[in-house]
């Protein structure tokens, strides 16, 4: 082995190690709920806890109605700023990067100041109102993942042409976007729609402070009171992640070759 | 009778004219090509009609009806891009019946008709491929069959053949135009080859910078160009300066050396500066017959390309190359060489324009 491929080798397993060494102990720590020996005790007792189960499927209704709303937003966007305004794409992208930039705390006492039950649009006075909005904040909080993993889908095909070819055939808007633009870009869609539902099933600033019974206040709120099962959470947590992540792999192998329009 | 009338079409971009009063009549079921260079305006005034591009000014007008400012999905229009353009999440056959479906057509008659059309681009057992599974030459007559599903009232091409290897676009070439010789559609093709639009086209429509520079059939095109762009762009071409000796018998001298035109020149004075063309192919080695032209030379170069061999000769100031087809027995000039070449009074093209060549 000649010394560049070795200090390949270094660097690779340091950032394996960077990863997983703290993975690992967690996953070690959350086994020793039982003195002197390995259990999934901690396991047992977080996936009995009727509050996980409520709270997981809360998180994931609304990761799931956030992908439904963040595609029908981001999906038109994109492909009308690919197709007739590429000269406003670096403002889009700007809007898209604010999530990143402006913390979430930030973000929700502004909602809490705008939208609070003595304003004009009091979403906060009601619980199904609240979880809109908390539907709302979370496309925000996804966009820059959702419209990055979009443009990037929209930027492999040829946008223009296959939107012509279906012009000429007599297509609509509607069946051009549905039919033709959105199977094409699938996979994309569909990255950033698993990494919307990694974001939204961990969230804690959010649903904390707008008070809903998501998944992220009760991680943190059993790693407050206890000592193994906030480590058994974690790796279910990132067990959920690690899934998402898996699905996309899978997704994007199934995907057909390469776009005929971008020939 | 005029099928598709484009009427005084101009097409302004910020700062540019893409196209400037561009004016065709195109007869039903002819077969009509956009010639020219790039940048030429060819691309927008087939994308005008299309409906993709909304033209500043002028008309378009199909069947009698005029359609300038229909949507593109209302035009019946069909058209076969350069990239293919074909749907990859669609199967062939969904390609092909893609137009159908949108114009909501009985399955049965949807199933016919990309069988029908399958078989005319002889492509009959590659319905369930998907576009990624065919080669180049196959996913562009598999357009042309989607193109052609929906019964377009006109054909529109937009190069369809550039992205292809030689020997496919021959081949497919002449299958554009044997379809399109079988339907009798009305066809209006874009291409900046000019063996592709001689071959192909009834009538050719040879733009530059945005302007017609000669309408005509390819025969009329080639052997008659009438501006020096045309003369240069169609075919290869010798392109001769010198100046006015006889305007009355079209008498010209190029280098010191007498050169007989095909007619008078009109409107010009002795004197004058001139442009004439001449094809390599009516030029030969020797002396001419009575009443042809005979100039004298220096063999400059002498080019071997196969069935044909080109020679080039200089005069003065002006040089010229000449073709003679390739035979075992021939012997060829030497570089330096003096030698006479000779070329028919009809031959010679005298040019609208100065040439800028």
């Amino acid at each position: 082995m000649n010394r560049g491929r070795l200090g390949s080798w270094i660097i690779i397993l340091l950032g394996v190690m960077y990863f997983f060494v703290p993975l690992l102990s967690t996953f070690e720590f959350s086994l020793r709920y039982l003195r002197g020996v390995y259990s999934f005790e901690a396991y047992r007792i977080v996936l009995a806890d009727p509050r996980f189960g409520a709270t997981v499927t809360y998180s994931a209704l609304l990761a799931f109605a956030t992908i439904l709303v963040g595609i029908f937003l981001v999906v038109p966007t994109a492909y009308w700023v690919q197709l007739r305004l590429p000269g406003l794409r670096p403002v889009v992208e700007f809007i898209t990067l604010l999530p990143l930039v402006i913390p979430a705390i930030v973000l929700v006492f502004g909602y809490l100041r705008i939208y609070n039950s003595s304003s004009i649009l009091p979403l906060t006075g009601a619980e199904r109102t609240t979880d809109l909005l908390l539907i709302f904040s979370y496309v925000t909080l996804a966009l820059p993942y959702m419209y990055r993993a979009v443009d990037n889908g929209l930027r492999a095909i040829d946008v223009r042409t296959l939107t012509e070819a279906a012009q000429s055939l007599g297509a609509g808007w509607p069946t051009i976007l549905l039919g033709v633009i959105l199977p094409n870009v699938r996979v994309a869609v569909l990255s950033g729609a698993f990494l919307t539902f990694a974001i939204v099933i961990g969230e804690f600033t959010m649903a904390s402070l707008l008070n809903r019974p998501a998944f992220g206040p009760y991680l943190q709120n059993i790693g407050a009171n206890r000592a193994y099962e906030p480590a058994a959470l974690a790796i279910i947590s990132f067990a959920i992640t690690w899934a998402c992540m898996g699905l996309i792999q899978v997704f994007g192998r199934g995907a057909q070759g390469p776009a005929a329009g971008a020939h | 009778m005029t099928f598709l009338e484009i009427e005084n079409l101009q097409k302004r971009f910020a700062h540019t004219t893409a196209v400037e009063h561009v004016q065709l009549e195109v007869s039903r079921g002819e077969f009509v090509s956009f010639l020219g260079p790039s940048g030429c305006g060819k691309t927008t005034t087939l994308r005008i009609i299309a409906g993709f591009e909304s033209p500043s000014s002028g008309a378009i007008r199909l069947d009698g009806v005029d359609i300038t400012h229909r949507p593109p999905n209302r035009r019946n229009v069909g058209m076969v891009f350069q990239s293919y353009a074909l749907f990859p999440n669609m199967t062939v056959a969904e390609n092909v019946g893609f137009g159908l479906k949108v114009a909501k057509k009985p399955a049965a008659v949807i199933r016919h008709t990309v069988e029908e059309m399958l078989n005319l681009i002889k492509l009959p057992t590659l319905g369930s491929r998907y576009p990624y599974q065919l080669s180049g030459g196959q996913q562009q007559r598999v357009a042309l069959a989607r193109a052609l599903a929906i019964q377009p009232q006109v054909l529109l091409l937009d190069e369809p053949l550039s992205a292809l290897d030689a020997k496919i676009r021959v081949s497919l070439r002449n299958e554009i135009r044997s379809i399109q010789r079988e339907l009798g559609i009305t066809t209006i093709y874009v291409t900046h080859d000019q063996e592709e639009a001689l071959s192909l086209s009834d009538r050719i429509v040879v733009m530059s910078e945005g302007r017609v520079e000669q309408i005509g059939t390819p025969f009329e095109i080639y052997n008659f160009p009438r501006t020096s762009f045309v003369a240069s762009f169609v075919g290869t071409l010798n392109i001769l300066r010198g100046q006015v000796a006889d305007p009355a018998r079209g008498k010209i001298l190029v280098d010191g050396q007498e050169v007989m035109a095909s007619r008078g020149l009109e409107h010009a004075r002795v004197g004058d500066g001139c442009s004439i063309a001449l094809r390599p192919e009516v030029v030969s080695i020797g002396e001419a017959a009575e009443d042809g032209n005979r100039m004298q030379g220096t063999v400059e170069d002498v080019n071997f390309l196969g069935s044909i061999v080109r020679i080039r000769i200089r005069f003065k100031d002006n040089a010229i190359s000449l073709d003679t087809f390739n035979n075992p027995r021939l012997s060829l000039p030497q570089r330096g060489q003096a030698l006479t070449v000779s070329f028919p009074r009809e031959a010679v093209l005298a040019l609208e324009a100065p040439s800028s060549t």
